[in-house]
């Protein structure tokens, strides 16, 4: 098994080494808060002839998804990051990626998107990308992003998936801060991750075309293969966080990860850094006597129903802290956490809260209010609000200039 | 012999069996340029008329490899294309080239473009220049000339058509420093294919921009299509030049000199101009415009 070393490093980054041992032959980026010491590091490296990549600096973030188009249909290991509005600009292109089943590994430094303009994480960004095709991990502290880089490529590039994959981490908590993270030598990480070995590809000996267009003669078939490979990421992505646990000695990765679930009443469901206050928050309340666990969602597509329904479907009720809103409807999270219930043989009562949305801190007192409420839904036996805001300031409601 | 195509690949590259309209010019240029290219090429095409004559599932008459991803990013995919290639070390081999429209060119994909110009990619960016959007119906783009009638710039009571004149793209190009820019005409097949020749010739971005009439959109028969190009060349409005970086521009001069309205009167998008007592003020208009190129480049 690899030995690794651990050190105290940026987020950004252990993101920057773990892309470099992955070998990329192409990195195209643009600058964007919060992703952008990523893209730094990696130039830095590109420049010290550390990293042997074409290294492309795009006019835009939409030019950087597009030439990674181009060199992963070109049939070589292309990657990029990016935030917020950029990931927006990006959403055609990613789109045409999954369609067209292209592997480009992506990093969503997560960010709130504008309006309001603003630099704080939330899931807006990332969760606008649901429907595009593309495979959405998300991490909960540095080591997780790490290893998660290293896992991404692999479930991308697998020839039964060929789906480009984000590995989505929130903004500034994860790659501004500095935690010890554990990295692994090049060529351990060669012996994992393999060079990429596409199986078509644009090349004068076997001309080829990309990027046709068909009708509702072809359409249907083509998104079907698309989904069909996207279900087969759920197998994958479990199947090469073992592969990983095997190479590298710990297990970072899966479609769900559980905590104090098992004889749980309540429990929360949340995705991304919030995992980390959570696990405490929920050892502090179990000292107290409150029968809390903890699922957390690190697959959002594919979405893991089934895995989900096991871990919760015997708890009284489920919190969803949700960092992503369907505007006019409920939390993206919390839709998708019901949809997974409704075939449950018995079902527990489901909140939808939006938490951190925003950015908004979230603490420990945050979650004892979370559990509070939920002791009240339990009480009268039902759910009043399909989403409730936690820690909305109402009082200051009024000196907006909108109606609330 | 500027008239006459003669090919080496016996259709090979850019096979019969498409779904282009009768009298295309577009895929007039096509074989022109894959002439030049050979066999070694990829082609990174936007989306427009090209893409959707060429590659609708399951049939495909391209012969070299092809990508077509959106319509604002061409240039951008095919900078990746070139760093793939080179990666794989075949830079020196493969040539990579973009053939799209003036929408996907002067309009929605010139942020691309200029990103590519000014990056310096080993790519050469041909425009087939058709002068409005043609596969979704004709509506004006920026390279539509002034006072055409288009879907979306109707002549009405109020607008003569398009209001404004034809963006300079290849000055803008030029402006990139880019190290070969070049305009040319379907009417001169020969002369495309020597440019995309001397194109492929030079290191870096480099631009072509291919007037090419389209029957549909500016309402001909499609048996003018060659003769509509000659005499947009030969009124001056479409200038025909090569540029270098750094040397005077090389021009093709007129032989023959014609009126504007010469080419103006065959076509339907131009009518109101010309028919009756004619829109003398506007023709003036388009005139001097003609003028200007010929005294401008000293065609």
């Amino acid at each position: 098994m690899a030995i690794g070393t651990l050190s105290v490093m940026e987020g950004s980054m252990a993101i920057a080494q773990a892309v470099k041992m992955c070998r990329p032959a192409v990195i195209s980026a643009y600058p964007i808060t919060p992703q952008t010491h990523i893209i730094e590091f990696l130039a830095q490296m590109v420049a010290n002839g550390e990293l042997d990549a074409e290294y492309i600096r795009a006019d835009s973030e939409f030019s950087a998804a597009s030439i990674l188009a181009g060199a992963s249909a070109t049939g070589v290991r292309t990657y990029t990051a990016s935030s917020s509005q950029g990931l927006l600009l990006m959403t055609e292109v990613i789109y045409y990626l999954a369609g067209t089943r292209l592997p480009v590994v992506f990093t969503g430094a997560n960010r709130q998107i504008t309006a309001p303009i603003g630099l704080q994480p939330d899931h807006q960004d990332t969760m606008s990308l649901r429907d595009s095709g593309i495979i959405e991990l998300y991490v909960e502290d540095v080591q997780e992003a790490y290893d998660t880089h290293l896992q991404a490529f692999k479930i991308a590039e697998d020839h039964n998936i060929l789906l480009p994959v984000m590995v989505c981490m929130d903004g500034f908590v994860l790659t501004h801060v500095f935690e010890p993270v554990k990295t692994f030598k090049q060529e351990d990480v060669d012996a994992f991750l393999p060079p990429y070995e596409p199986i078509h590809y644009l090349t004068p000996e076997k001309p080829m075309v990309f990027g046709s267009g068909t009708d509702d003669a072809n359409t249907m078939e083509f998104h079907y293969m698309g989904h069909q490979a996207a279900l087969r990421a759920r197998d994958k992505i479990e199947a090469v966080a073992r592969e990983f646990e095997s190479a590298f000695g710990h297990y970072r990765g899966g479609l769900i990860d559980t905590y104090a679930t098992e004889d749980a009443e309540v429990i929360l469901v949340a995705m991304g850094s919030v995992i980390g206050t959570l696990r405490e928050a929920v050892d502090i309340l179990r000292g107290d006597g409150v029968k809390v666990g903890l699922v957390k969602v690190r697959s959002f597509r594919p979405f893991p129903a089934e895995a989900l329904r096991k871990a919760i479907n015997h708890a009284s009720a489920v919190a969803v802290l949700d960092r992503a809103l369907s505007f006019g409807y409920q939390g993206i999270l919390a839709t998708d956490v019901k949809a997974a219930l409704y075939d449950a043989p018995q079902r527990p009562l489901v909140l939808g809260l939006m938490v951190g949305f925003g950015g908004r801190e979230v603490n420990l007192n945050t979650v004892r209010e979370i559990v509070q409420r939920t002791q009240r839904v339990l009480d009268i036996g039902q759910v009043p609000n399909e989403t409730e805001f936690i820690g909305l300031k109402t009082e200051t409601l009024p000196h907006f200039s909108v109606v609330a | 012999m500027d008239q006459i195509m003669l090919s080496k690949y016996n259709e090979m590259l850019f096979t019969p069996g498409h779904r282009a309209c009768p009298g295309c010019g577009a895929t007039i240029a096509v074989r022109a340029i894959l002439e030049a290219t050979g066999p070694d090429v990829i082609v990174v095409s936007p989306t427009g008329c090209l893409e959707t004559f060429t590659a609708q599932y399951p049939y495909s008459p391209w012969g070299v490899p092809w990508l077509h991803v959106l319509f604002e990013n061409a240039a951008a995919v095919a900078a990746g294309v070139e760093a793939a290639l080179k990666k794989r070390g075949l830079a020196d081999k493969v040539k990579v080239i973009i053939i799209g429209g003036d929408g996907g060119t002067h309009d929605i994909g010139l942020g691309a473009l200029s990103g590519m110009l000014e990056r310096g990619h080993n790519v050469t960016y041909i425009c087939y220049d058709n002068e409005a959007y043609m596969n979704t119906g004709v509506q004006r783009s920026s390279a539509t000339p002034v006072g055409a009638s288009t879907a979306t710039s109707p002549v009405g009571k109020q607008s003569w058509g398009k209001e404004r004149p034809k963006k300079n793209l290849p000055a803008i190009v030029m402006a990139h420093g880019a190290p070969y820019v070049a305009t040319a005409s379907i009417a001169y097949p020969n002369d495309i294919t020597r440019k995309v020749k001397q194109a492929l010739s030079i290191q870096g971005p480099k631009y072509i921009e291919i007037h090419s009439p389209c029957p549909i959109g500016w309402g001909f028969d499609s048996s003018l299509t060659i003769e509509l190009a000659r005499l947009a060349v030969q009124t001056g409005l479409v200038p025909i030049y090569e540029a270098f970086q750094g040397q005077p521009l090389k021009v093709r001069k007129l032989a023959k000199r014609i009126p504007v309205t010469d080419y103006l009167q065959q076509q339907k998008r131009f009518r109101h101009l010309v028919e009756g007592q004619g829109d003398q003020e506007h023709l003036a208009l388009i005139q001097a415009i003609a003028d200007e190129n010929i005294a401008h480049y000293g065609l």
